[in-house]
């Protein structure tokens, strides 16, 4: 109900802040001289200071890039930690130029709430995590087994919807916060935890004897994350969107920030056409023809900078599932530059 | 009988009570059972078959309570340590306590939140010049407290405005608030809050008890409906609401929409603190005060306020500790004050262990528990020292 309400208020308040959106975005960032990113703060992977206060995660290299790709200098940019109430109404009102807030793509926040999502930047899902001395290798084999879940979050809906609809029988144990249900799970009060994929793993680490756990194939639901922009600018939404496809094309074409250099002498037209070395596909977004050069340069690919910030090359060492590349079995998968 | 007789007798008698003591004695020392160690404890612990049942009860708790917890605090704790790998448990180290090494890895970050490293010397001052200003001004024997006043109330903030938010002119670059967090966002909210609501507050209760009806009404109102709506709900409204409603290039700084909720806030409480002091000045206070020919202010300050604000100091730090408690809620703003940069670091990857949250978490309820405690000890002590017409 509360988020019924929210959802009225912010849809409401998007029909004034249709005036703020203006199509001048790209302007308005340039004159500014930084680009003001709404990013999440608090998740691991996706948004998070390290020690030195200094911002990481997927989304946030994302918005790294858009900077690169606007000034050629990914440091020209101000991040505004939002909370998952404060994010749409940040964006409507001109607070942040976009939203890389590991923000689920649903048909009401792309409509009513006046978004546009550009692209899905982490395909996430729910999913369980058992121990593996349960001897279980699917969720389909959870049939009356206790499982832990954050009380009043889609989580809970969605686990409810998925042993309803394979005909199992559902203990749940609910718990207030996150940190409660892993302790309780690993304190041995459920057989499984839920919750999204992406977080699984995070919490996986914070288990007493992370190797004693796996987590289990199935994904019960649809978490498209993606950076999302205001209704209004054209152009803008084009260049975020353009930004996600760059970095996604850039690792189809095996360009890395390491060999960008040398890949800009390539003879290949896709290579040439990306870099900018071939047509005016830069100054069409309204940047510069080497638009990606700069976000692959300084900030890197796709597959660079998820293997840095979940994957392989963190702690959090998160397969590429559905994130691989469409060539590799993943949906990632980016229009091409021509 | 002659007289040599009775001389004889008399010296017979003498002889036979040996000895006439001129002084008192001293008095013996109670019995053991009484006195000392054990006569306290038999007063103090085992004198009533009730205070028996509690004292073995609070025994047994402290009993149950304190090893465990002494050992997970200090001995079973990690101090030293570069990621999560030293806090875990292995095969030399069975048992961990707290991870402190966490801690001690990210207190910069507790401490200065984002603020850019090259400039956190400019937070080092800040710090410095609160703590001298509030030792002056506490320190009773401090030589010219006047000064300190005057300091505190006027440089101190004039300073720490233009060094932390910076001045371009004079070569301070500026560093938007979006960037300051951890300790010194808890810091300004709550010294903004202190020192603004008691002069508001103050302010407002005089209204509220004012003959004039504009006055009154107006003071009612303002309390009353800071009052009556959570601090949750002004912060929500102040982050989420007012961007929509204002052009977004007047929109308020995040922090100054905060810091306005928070201060406001605190202002109506401390409004309805005062009011009770003052209706406890009996009538003839202000009769007498009045009768001299004081005029209102000079009654107010010189007669009034001085007994009021006597009686409401345990009031009055009540609501600060509410008060230096509540920041925390500037999180639903997105702030990172200090609680929120320890739940922003506890989630990362790169320290998670199963000891993490709760290092993290002891950290910040000693941090908040030595700031209120100080606090409440300071009030007690200032209490004490103005208490001569009343004390029991």
């Amino acid at each position: 109900m509360k988020r019924v309400f929210a959802l009225t208020i912010v849809a409401a308040a998007a029909a004034f802040a249709a005036t703020a959106a203006s199509a001048q975005t790209l302007n308005t960032i340039k004159s500014r001289g930084v680009l003001h990113c709404g990013a999440n703060g608090t998740l691991a992977g996706f948004g998070l200071p390290d020690a030195q206060g200094a911002w990481t995660g997927l989304d946030v290299d994302f918005c790294r890039a858009l900077a690169a790709a606007i000034f050629n200098d990914p440091t020209k940019i101000k991040f505004v930690p939002l909370t998952a109430k404060d994010r749409f109404t940040a964006l409507q009102s001109g607070d942040v130029d976009v939203l890389a807030r590991n923000t689920t793509w649903t048909s009401s926040r792309d409509t009513q709430l006046g978004l546009n999502f550009t692209g899905v930047n982490y395909y996430d899902g729910q999913g369980f995590m058992v121990r593996k001395s349960l001897k279980v290798n699917s969720a389909l084999e959870l049939n009356d087994a206790a499982i832990c879940v954050q009380q009043g979050t889609t989580t809970e809906l969605n686990l409810a919807d998925y042993f309803r609809a394979n005909k199992m029988k559902l203990k749940t144990v609910t718990f207030a916060s996150a940190n409660e249900a892993v302790k309780a799970y690993d304190a041995g009060r459920c057989d499984a935890y839920t919750t999204d994929a992406s977080g699984l793993y995070a919490e996986r680490l914070r288990t007493v004897k992370p190797d004693d756990h796996i987590v289990l194939p199935e994904i019960i639901s649809k978490e498209p994350l993606g950076p999302s922009v205001r209704h209004g600018d054209d152009q803008w939404f084009d260049i975020v969107k353009w930004t996600h496809f760059a970095m996604v094309n850039a690792e189809e074409l095996n360009i890395t920030k390491a060999n960008v250099d040398e890949m800009s002498k390539s003879d290949n037209p896709d290579i040439k056409r990306l870099l900018g070395s071939e047509g005016k596909h830069g100054e069409a977004l309204g940047l510069t023809n080497d638009w990606a050069y700069r976000i692959i340069k300084q900030v890197g690919n796709y597959g660079e900078i998820f293997e840095k910030n979940v994957g392989q090359a963190s702690p959090l060492k998160i397969s590429r599932g559905l994130n691989a590349l469409w060539t590799k079995g993943g949906l990632q998968y980016a229009p091409p530059v021509r | 009988m002659d007289a040599t007789d009775t001389m004889a007798v008399e010296a017979r008698r003498a002889t036979q009570i040996a000895f006439v003591r001129s002084a008192t004695q001293d008095p013996l020392p109670p019995p053991l059972s009484q006195s000392g160690a054990i006569g306290w404890v038999r007063e103090h612990l085992f004198s009533t078959p009730l205070n028996i049942a509690l004292t073995l009860v609070s025994v047994g708790l402290i009993a149950w309570l304190v090893p465990p917890l002494i050992n997970y605090m200090i001995f079973d704790a990690v101090w030293s340590g570069e990621d999560r790998e030293a806090c875990l448990v292995t095969v030399e180290r069975p048992v961990v306590g707290a991870c402190w090494a966490f801690v001690r890895e990210r207190l910069a970050y507790f401490t200065y939140g984002f603020y850019p490293i090259g400039e956190r010397w400019r937070v080092d001052i800040f710090f410095a010049m609160l703590v001298i200003g509030i030792v002056w001004l506490a320190w009773l024997r401090a030589p010219r407290r006047d000064i300190g006043a005057v300091y505190f109330f006027v440089v101190m903030p004039v300073v720490s405005y233009i060094l932390l938010l910076g001045w371009p002119a004079i070569g301070l670059y500026k560093v938007e608030t979006s960037f300051w967090g951890g300790l010194l966002v808890t810091v300004v909210v709550a010294a903004v809050g202190i020192v603004v609501s008691l002069p508001i507050g103050i302010l407002l209760a005089l209204g509220r008890r004012s003959q004039m009806p504009a006055v009154r009404l107006f003071s009612v109102i303002v309390i009353e409906f800071v009052r009556g709506v959570p601090l949750i709900t002004v912060l929500f409204m102040a982050s989420v609401m007012l961007p929509l409603f204002v052009p977004d290039t007047w929109s308020p700084d995040k922090l100054l929409r905060a810091l306005v909720g928070v201060a406001l806030f605190t202002s109506a409480y401390m409004a309805e603190v005062v009011r009770a002091g003052l209706q406890a000045i009996p009538k003839g206070q202000y009769e007498g005060a009045m009768a001299v020919g004081l005029s209102y202010w000079q009654m107010m300050r010189l007669i009034i306020l001085p007994q009021a604000l006597r009686i409401t100091i345990p009031n009055i730090v009540n609501s600060y500790i509410a008060l230096f408690k509540d920041t925390t809620l500037v999180f639903i703003v997105g702030i990172f004050d200090f609680l929120r940069t320890i739940e922003a670091a506890r989630i990362d990857p790169k320290w998670a262990t199963p000891t993490t949250s709760t290092t993290g978490y002891a950290f910040a309820a000693v941090f908040y528990f030595i700031c209120c405690y100080l606090m409440s000890r300071y009030a007690r002590n200032m209490e004490a020292r103005l208490a001569t017409g009343h004390k029991r």
